[in-house]
């Protein structure tokens, strides 16, 4: 896309504007699906291999936009994660992007040895094969900052070999690790993850890749606004939502961020079961599935899936913590 | 020069010229003493020359009617038919539509904002879709700009609200239309998508550089009836150290897009997104980019949740009162709410 090198060129506005605006390309929407279903792999979808959630995301995790994971502590987001970046780096001829990861683990969580056990459980048949399991995880490129400098740094380079190698799925795991350290800082205006944020977006969107991103959660404070001047003018008409604040909480890096993702799934623990929600998508519906973590990965108890009512998606309980992962 | 055409003598008309009287409206201020002495002749010559300037610019004047009491001026009355007769883009919900006053206005700008994940993506790809309704169905037959700055425009949705709206199309037509065959425009689905033009801006250099390039644009396609930007915010609540510039910044858009509804008489839709702002001892959730922006557009929405529901709030509009609407994002795109909840209700 010319436009955004001619912005990273650094020119006196007035001038910049007068080159972009010469350079426009507008698409027509047709033109856009179109290229879309031809010249992408799976019609622009990076399969989860959960087929409730595929059919409701029309596919899988889409192409080209920015994906969030936000839940609890333990409810299984770095290993979603896991499963994702084994999918990508699968062969086409197997249904994956055959391409290489780019993993970004600011916590240290990244554990190889729960990878390949997550491929033998699931693709026993593949990773039996001589050499392929080595392969495979030769194409998953781990980086691991140590702080949000560092991890800016980063990101120029992996947009320099986003092209050069290949690379078909960006994972951040996890965002809010990031951001926790730089808060005192910055002045309260200012979001500290503000341009990675766009920086981000463009990679996906210009290179057309997934990118997932997994972000914390923190408890509501009591000063959490919830309403407008509108809505407190006229208490009596509207519907009051029960102040729950000791079972939920709500995601980290505010409400910037949270406009900023295009997807967002919703997982957390409710009566004991885990269960991840589809809480922001412009093509699905408000869906909730109830999942186990598994060797294989992460499986869905049910395909059907729950329909969710109004901003009952959004909200992420906390009902008590199931201390260990129960594996199968 | 338009004094040459005068029925003066041309000696007279010489005298005019070299003194530096080349035009209608320079000869129209000036007194005949004053005249007389730049021109050096008598004061009845120069009365008369004036008077020969005042009937021609006279009878221009006539033609004119209104318009020579103050240029580019318009009657309130001559308003009020043309605000009368102008067709609204329907929202497809017919409860957001009476709020409305029939739907989104064309020649003003209507912001829409709301928490993420409310509908204001699934509104402005719905406005796309109905802007292009053929004006046989009450619609405007027109194209839509679709500006993208956070990259939330996904085109398997576009494509299926737009068999949504054909499907209603074809049932009004097997419902209503039996007899007039011959006015049956059948649209297909990918035709909806040919008529939405694409923009993705990806800074908010691009942002601006697109809107003051719309003007081009759009004389050049001349069927564009609405321009949605979404959303208006993203690329100015970041990296900002200036905010006096994005105050600037913003100013100078707002008032490029109003001139752009009025020019081509189209509709303008910015969606915004929400703040907190800490007002009277709490905080309150509020649309994004301030005070000084609140002003910019004609009209304002804000899309909230009340209990399990969608509801759309009418906060400010220069005609109509403040009211609110239920509504539901479904796979069709948006449409009225289920029939068991509370219908629309004025504050």
């Amino acid at each position: 896309m010319a436009n955004k090198l001619i912005s990273e060129m650094g020119l006196p506005r007035s001038m910049a504007n007068v080159f972009i605006a010469r350079n426009i390309v507008t698409a027509k929407a047709l033109s856009l699906l179109e290229q879309r279903n031809q010249n992408e792999y799976l019609a622009g979808h990076l399969p989860t291999r959960l087929k409730g959630l595929d059919a409701a995301l029309f596919g899988g995790i889409p192409f080209g936009v920015v994906t969030e994971l936000v839940g609890p502590a333990g409810i299984g987001k770095t290993q979603f994660c896991l499963k994702l970046a084994l999918l990508a780096s699968l062969p086409t001829s197997y249904g994956g992007l055959g391409g290489r990861v780019i993993y970004v683990d600011v916590e240290s969580k990244f554990s190889s040895k729960r990878m390949i056990e997550m491929g033998l459980s699931s693709f026993p048949e593949i990773f039996h094969m001589e050499g392929l399991a080595q392969e495979m995880a030769g194409r998953i490129l781990v980086l691991q900052p140590a702080s949000l400098s560092e991890f800016t740094e980063s990101l120029q380079h992996i947009k320099v070999s986003l092209l050069q190698h290949n690379v078909k799925l960006l994972i951040i795991d996890s965002m809010a690790a990031l951001a926790s350290g730089e808060y005192g800082l910055a002045p309260p205006k200012h979001h500290p993850l503000g341009w990675h944020i766009s920086f981000i977006k463009s990679l996906a969107e210009c290179y057309r890749i997934p990118v997932v991103v997994t972000n914390q959660v923190r408890s509501q404070s009591r000063d959490e606004a919830s309403r407008y001047l509108f809505q407190e003018q006229s208490r009596a008409e509207t519907i009051e939502d029960p102040p729950n604040f000791n079972s939920h909480l709500v995601a980290a890096l505010g409400i910037h961020w949270a406009h900023a993702v295009t997807i967002r799934l919703v997982l957390e623990f409710r009566s004991g079961q885990r269960v991840i929600k589809i809480a922001k998508s412009s093509i699905s519906p408000s869906m909730g599935f109830c999942f186990n973590i598994t060797s294989s990965g992460v499986s869905l108890l049910d395909d059907e899936g729950v329909e969710m009512m109004g901003p009952e998606a959004n909200t992420i309980s906390w009902e008590g913590h199931i201390g260990i992962i129960n594996y199968e | 020069m338009e004094v040459s055409t005068l029925p003066i003598s041309a000696s007279h008309r010489g005298k005019l010229i070299s003194s530096g009287y080349t035009s209608l409206s320079s000869l129209s201020s000036v007194s005949p003493s004053r005249l007389a002495q730049d021109l050096k002749i008598s004061e009845n010559e120069a009365v008369e020359i004036l008077k020969v300037v005042s009937r021609r610019s006279g009878s221009e004047k006539i033609e004119n009617g209104n318009h020579a009491i103050m240029n580019g001026a318009q009657t309130a009355w001559d308003m009020l038919h043309e605000e009368e007769s102008s067709v609204c883009i329907t929202t497809s919900c017919s409860d957001l539509d009476v709020i409305l006053g029939g739907g989104i206005h064309c020649k003003e700008v209507t912001e829409i904002g709301g928490v993420p994940g409310i509908g204001k993506t699934q509104l402005g790809i719905q406005l796309a879709v109905n802007v292009q309704i053929p004006s046989g169905y009450g619609g405007l037959g027109g194209k839509a700009i679709y500006i993208d700055t956070e990259g939330s425009f996904m085109v398997e949705r576009a494509l299926q609200i737009a068999e949504a709206c054909a499907q209603d199309m074809l049932e009004y037509d097997n419902l209503l239309r039996k007899d007039s065959q011959a006015c049956r425009v059948i649209k297909q689905p990918k035709a909806f998508l040919e008529n939405i033009f694409y923009f993705r801006v990806c800074t908010y250099t691009e942002q601006i550089a697109v809107i003051n390039y719309l003007e081009k644009f759009i004389s050049e396609q001349k069927d564009v009836k609405v321009v949605i930007v979404d959303s208006i915010t993203f690329h100015f609540r970041q990296d900002f150290e200036d905010m006096a510039l994005r105050t600037r910044l913003l100013g100078g858009m707002a008032l490029k897009l109003m001139k752009l509804a009025k020019q081509f008489k189209l509709a303008v839709v910015l969606l915004n997104q929400v703040t907190t702002k800490y007002k009277e001892g709490s905080f309150q959730l509020t649309l994004a980019l301030g005070d000084s922006w609140s002003h910019a557009s004609t009209n304002r929405i804000i899309l909230h949740w009340n209990g399990d529901e969608r509801y759309a709030y009418l906060d400010k509009s220069p005609s109509l009162q403040s009211a609110s609407a239920p509504y539901a994002v479904t796979g069709k795109g948006i449409r009225n709410a289920a029939p068991n909840c509370k219908r629309v209700k004025l504050m």
